[in-house]
């Protein structure tokens, strides 16, 4: 198929940045996004001009990595996957497609379309860990028994590859799934209970500090979500809270 | 200079212990004075950064990624080893010993597997106490799964995505570091050399990604964290941004090399198809667990089925050849990967191959639905079920259990698994080979270390599944935390490092200049134009199979390729600001070095051991046939071209397994 796209190209964080168009022809269905990007890029550099600049590795939905904002939607218009895993067969032939980055105050563009997200990084190191040196020298992996149920919940929620698709599409640019989500994975399991409270008030702190916006139960986020964290995560996260602060 | 392993001395289930008990310590006070550098925050880097810096010491961990999350060593999926007999099916860490020993075709160090076999069960107790949500019976117990080449089940895992889960324990470890302010990250940062003062690693030149700014860091010693070299066949299952750069700059500047032909090239893959693929999908071996594999019995099928005249369910049971359990009864679909590999290739060699580029063969689940439905129904005391609702109750396991797996089949491939077999592909997943290090860990560099999968050491001639996490943190966690104490114990008195000699000078300088050069080439092809090439050479001579006359020409072409590379490259843009062409012409530029040692290593081991298929060396009924005279590592030294290097070998000597013809028949 050929394609129009319209891309975001911006030098670089100071750069006002604009839409630019290209052409691509003779896309496959069974290409994914990133490799139709490719197409694109291998294009441009034989042309002599600057290839567009995205995020992307391991190309296979795990590492969190991309981050395309296509056609008004996080990573598409797919259900449960990133950019990488989506497939062009989601197109058609003549369609003009818009790429644009992430946006929100909190993720700043580097160039194009690739965004920091470092401030997910500051939110984990204020609590998302817990306090157990690696010596080895801990209990027996079976000491504690773990209902399969929470183990089950806890790897749902441990399941983020915190790529940032639910602040690119919050209207708020609000991060509370995704801190939502280790605060849960933490909260129900034995081993995280000791420094819980510490851990939801300091993250959620860290969290208003980066710019994050708040909450209002808009549930785009989950929608979006590429693994499908679910909202009960932000909801057992103000649960966290209010027990923290009585 | 002569290979010196430190093996310890003493019986093998004790050297670990004495060893730990007889090595030099830092006094806690003065780890403070110490720095270290760890280059890539996957499994390996993550843990051992981490564990450093509990420890007391600096470290600066660099990732080339935005965050040490990203790692590729959050794409595994299947499971971790771990030798704790929660099963109660008669596993020992002898039998992890033997196992992996075994596995790897008798081509690995005895000293080194036991001592990761021995730390193995510590692993998932640290991982627990992390909070990394294994899965676990009803009882809140933990779960095991089997996986290739054993058999216990001794696989922990975290449903198919337990790299991710244990990569996330190991950056959660690491957070709390860097919250300490005892772990400095550099996020977006490449290692483009190493430095060497005085013959011992001091510092690393690194490249800032997004500025283009080159860097000079010092410390007291390097560890080299980064991974496999897979990314040399190009389509490979490993990240796009994996390469060998910091493994390759640590062997230009005096460390061997070991083992570089030593590749696993993967049973489970989604096949490719078309020449746009930029990567290949890994299906996680545990699917083997469950899935039965398969090709028509009559060539007839075949064609029918690629013409789309015949779907492969409508085939009967006899007219399908289930060749692995065919061929390997005792072990069936869970052979090790290399042999599960070969014999694919086998079968679509022959012409059974069953999609359109001939090189696929099916992965099929429905024995497995209806042997969980019936016993679901039992349990669920459904008399007379119904063929259809036996169906769906073992589909129901089947999806608890790989339901991601499946779901990520479908999307790649657009058809439903549930309902037609998988179809799967050799792809280039992992590569034992790497920088040669002693029992310590240590490189022929003093103070340069290399641990995970950058390193050679503990998975011989083939690694079998579920062994890459559990050597990833075994060393990081456990295994280096002591050894670089016992090098650096020498250095208290040192001082910090100066980025200012004479050394830092010229290691910058020479940085410097390639990426200047890449810049200023203004050259005819792209950096992707020759990666694809190298790939289709290793691919197509250096791949499953390997012969004399196909690993010569492959040096000839690679030796060629790379010099049209330098003088034909094209890279756009600047040095000053986020290039990622940029960066990868430096990671392709080694690629085209090592690719050429690659071949002259197959080229050089004339034997079949494990990954390394030589066809001049087999048995009568085509299994890989090892020659005694090749039992030793081959350590390569650096001395400009490829061609030039020289072999050192380091002889393995078996004193607590026998060496035997490894059958799985």
């Amino acid at each position: 198929m050929n394609l129009t796209l319209k891309i975001w190209r911006q030098v670089d964080a100071k750069d006002k940045g604009k839409m630019v168009d290209y052409k691509v022809t003779e896309i496959s269905g069974s290409m994914s996004f990133l490799e139709m990007m490719d197409v694109l890029n291998e294009q441009l550099v034989n042309a002599g001009e600057q290839p567009v600049a995205f995020d992307h590795d391991c190309r296979e939905g795990i590492c969190g990595m991309c981050s395309m904002y296509i056609n008004g939607e996080a990573h598409g218009p797919d259900r449960g996957v990133t950019t990488c895993q989506l497939h062009m067969r989601m197109f058609k032939d003549g369609d003009t497609i818009t790429i644009e980055p992430w946006r929100a105050g909190a993720f700043p563009v580097v160039k194009d379309l690739v965004v920091d997200r470092s401030a997910f990084d500051r939110i984990q190191h204020a609590g998302g860990y817990i306090s157990v040196n690696t010596s080895g020298n801990t209990q027996d992996a079976n000491a504690i028994p773990i209902s399969k149920q929470a183990a089950d919940t806890a790897m749902d929620a441990a399941t983020c590859i915190g790529c940032g698709a639910c602040v690119a599409t919050c209207k708020n640019s609000s991060a509370m799934l995704f801190v939502g989500a280790k605060v849960s994975q933490y909260a129900l399991l034995p081993q995280g209970q000791v420094e819980a409270a510490d851990r939801v008030r300091n993250m959620v702190a860290q969290m208003d500090l980066e710019g994050f916006g708040n909450c209002t139960n808009t549930g785009a986020c989950e929608v979006e979500c590429p693994k499908g964290i679910s909202l009960d995560n932000i909801a057992r996260m103000n649960r966290e809270l209010m027990k923290a602060s009585i | 200079m002569a290979l010196d392993s430190k093996i310890p001395k003493g019986p093998i289930k004790d050297k670990w212990t004495d060893y730990k008990n007889h090595i030099n310590l830092v006094n806690p006070a003065n780890k403070r004075h110490i720095d270290v550098i760890v280059v890539g925050t996957g499994l390996a880097g993550g843990s051992a950064s981490a564990t450093l810096a509990e420890l007391g010491y600096n470290v600066k961990a660099f990732a080339y990624q935005d965050s040490p999350r990203r790692a590729h060593s959050i794409a595994a999926q299947g499971g971790i080893n771990a030798a704790k007999n929660y099963q109660g099916d008669g596993d020992s860490t002898y039998r992890l010993f033997y196992d992996t020993v075994k596995g790897g075709d008798y081509r690995s160090r005895e000293a080194n597997v036991y001592r990761l076999a021995e730390v193995s069960a510590n692993i998932i107790d640290q991982c627990v106490a992390q909070g990394v949500p294994f899965a676990r019976d009803y009882g809140g117990l933990l779960d095991n799964r089997s996986f290739g080449g054993v058999l216990v089940s001794r696989t922990f895992y975290a449903k198919g995505q337990t790299g991710q889960q244990l990569l996330l324990g190991a950056y959660s470890a690491m957070n709390r570091q860097i919250a300490r302010g005892k772990i400095e990250m550099f996020n977006r940062h490449e290692m483009l050399d190493v430095v060497v003062v005085d013959g011992k690693a001091r510092g690393i030149i690194a490249r800032n990604l997004v500025t283009g700014e080159i860097e000079r860091h010092s410390a007291h010693a390097v560890v080299i964290a980064s991974g496999g070299y897979g990314n040399v066949y190009f389509l490979s299952t490993n990240a796009m941004g994996s390469n060998v750069t910091a493994g390759w700059k640590v062997h230009k500047k005096g460390a061997y090399f070991a083992n570089p032909c030593y590749t696993q090239i993967h049973p489970t893959c989604i096949p490719r198809s078309g020449d746009y693929q930029s990567k290949l999908t890994l299906m996680s071996e545990s699917l083997r667990n469950d899935g039965r594999i398969w090709v028509p019995k009559n060539l007839d099928d075949v064609k029918a089925i690629r013409e789309g005249s015949k779907k492969p369910t409508e085939l009967t049971e006899d007219q399908r050849d289930y060749y692995l359990e065919r061929r390997y009864p005792a072990f069936g679909n869970l052979v090790p990967r290399d042999v599960a590999s070969r014999a694919a290739k086998e079968r679509c060699d022959a012409g059974y191959g069953v999609n359109a580029t001939g090189e696929a063969v099916y992965l099929d689940f429905v024995a497995s639905f209806e042997r969980y439905g019936k016993e679901q129904a039992k349990i669920q005391n459904i008399s007379n079920p119904s063929e259809a609702k036996i169906k769906e109750l073992g589909q129901e396991i089947v999806k608890a259990k790989y339901g991601n797996l499946f779901q990520m089949y479908e999307k790649i491939v657009d058809e439903n698994p549930y309902e037609t077999p998988m179809m799967i592909y050799p792809a280039v997943h992992y590569t034992m080979g790497g920088v040669w290090v002693d029992y310590n860990l240590m490189t022929t560099i003093p103070g340069c270390y290399a641990i995970g999968e950058a390193n050679f050491s503990d998975h011989g001639a083939n690694r079998l599944g579920a062994s890459a996490l559990m050597q990833g943190l075994a060393d990081g966690y456990f295994v280096l935390p002591y050894t670089i104490g016992d090098y650096l114990a020498d250095d208290i008195r040192t001082g910090k490092i100066s980025t200012e000699s004479s050394e830092f000078e010229a290691a910058e300088k020479e940085v410097t200049e390639r990426i200047e050069f890449f810049i200023n080439n203004e050259g005819t092809h792209s950096v992707d134009y020759y990666h694809k090439k190298l790939g289709k050479i290793m691919w197509d001579k250096c791949g499953m199979s390997r012969n004399a006359e196909g690993l010569e020409i492959a040096i000839e072409e690679i030796s060629a390729l790379r010099k049209d590379f330098w003088q034909n490259v094209n890279v756009p843009g600047t040095s000053t600001e986020y290039n990622e062409q940029l960066a990868k012409a430096g990671r392709v530029a080694d690629f085209l070095e090592l690719g050429e040692l690659f071949a002259k290593d197959a080229l050089v081991r004339e034997e079949s051991a494990g990954g390394h298929f030589r066809e001049e060396h087999q048995t009568e009924d085509g299994e890989a046939k090892r020659i005694k005279e090749f039992q030793f590592v081959s350590a390569w030294e650096y001395k400009g071209e490829p061609k030039d290097a020289v072999l050192h070998k380091e002889e393995l000597a078996y004193e607590n397994i026998e060496v035997k013809e490894r059958s799985y028949k």
